[in-house]
């Protein structure tokens, strides 16, 4: 029976009409693409605040790029040890697979390692210092809520991650899990990157 | 059933890419130049490697060519939104 076919008789369709061999992997990319519109919104948001200000500073002076140009690095590493853990459970390598999701996620803690010093040396002293405080200035607001609201989908990635591998670790997740898990996380990544552009670099 | 019938990209090769290309990005943001061309030249390499990710992370390139547009469909908001926003940027 074809699909059309299917769907007239009201079966369901036994594939996934975009992602063949995984619903879940639809299911995921749905998500996410829903997820990237939030994440659009507060982006253009912050170009329209930033636009019509009269005295927005310039991010790169006030916040510093140096240990953000690691954390970008850190997560582009971590996302190829996550392909790398993908391409080992493919090839049934499991030792192989738990070193390198297992470095993903080691990468994600780092991450908010960093993200977490930096967020209290802005808020105890450089903020202050040049007189940008949460409450005075839409310049502090909105990289607030633009790394927060990332720092969070990182912190939502970490313990995805760990999921995955206790799951398989059991034997009860595959490699398909993996690669949705993977989705995620490089979507993350992803966000990062253009968070990285628009809101230090710019 | 899990195994993937596409050929595995080079995924080393996409990370070096990604690297020199952050690196260009930093030099770009210290180069004497009119702040215009910085920022169009800074948009251009962080859409380059959020492609990248996006085709070689994240399989798109060898997936349904659909999923495609479900992937760009943010996008397509994200200009409407700027769109409807114009005369609030753009007063009278």
């Amino acid at each position: 029976m074809s699909e059309a076919a299917a769907i007239h008789a009201g079966v369901e369709p036994q594939e996934s009409p975009l992602t063949p061999e995984s619903w879940g992997k639809l299911g995921m990319w749905l998500f996410l693409a829903g997820d990237a519109m939030s994440f659009g919104c507060l982006i253009v948001g912050y170009g329209i605040l930033r636009h019509a200000s009269a005295n927005w500073p310039v991010p790169k002076d006030v916040l510093g790029i140096n240990l953000t140009a690691f954390m970008t690095f850190l997560l582009i590493v971590s996302s190829v040890t996550m392909v790398l853990s993908l391409s080992a459970i493919q090839n049934h390598d499991m030792a192989r697979f738990k070193k390198f999701l297992g470095l993903t996620i080691l990468g994600g803690l780092i991450f908010l390692g960093c993200q977490a010093y930096e967020w209290t040396h802005l808020i105890t002293e450089r903020l202050p210092e040049v007189g940008l405080s949460f409450s005075t200035h839409l310049f502090a607001t909105t990289f607030f809520i633009l790394t927060g609201f990332h720092g969070m989908h990182v912190t939502g990635g970490v313990i995805y991650n760990s999921c995955v591998l206790a799951a398989v670790t059991r034997g009860r997740y595959e490699a398909k899990h993996v690669e949705i898990a993977g989705l995620y996380w490089h979507f993350v990544d992803l966000v990062w990157i253009l968070i990285f552009t628009f809101v230090y670099l710019l | 059933m899990a195994e993937t019938t596409h050929p595995e990209p080079n995924y080393i090769g996409v990370f070096w890419w990604l690297l020199i290309l952050t690196i260009l990005e930093i030099a770009v943001v210290y180069m004497p130049i009119a702040k215009m061309v910085i920022a169009v030249m800074l948009v251009t390499l962080a859409v380059t490697k959020a492609a990248l990710v996006a085709m070689y992370f994240m399989h798109l390139k060898f997936e349904r060519r659909t999923l495609a547009l479900v992937a760009l469909s943010p996008f397509v908001l994200c200009v409407f939104l700027i769109l409807m926003l114009t005369p609030d940027i753009f007063p009278h």
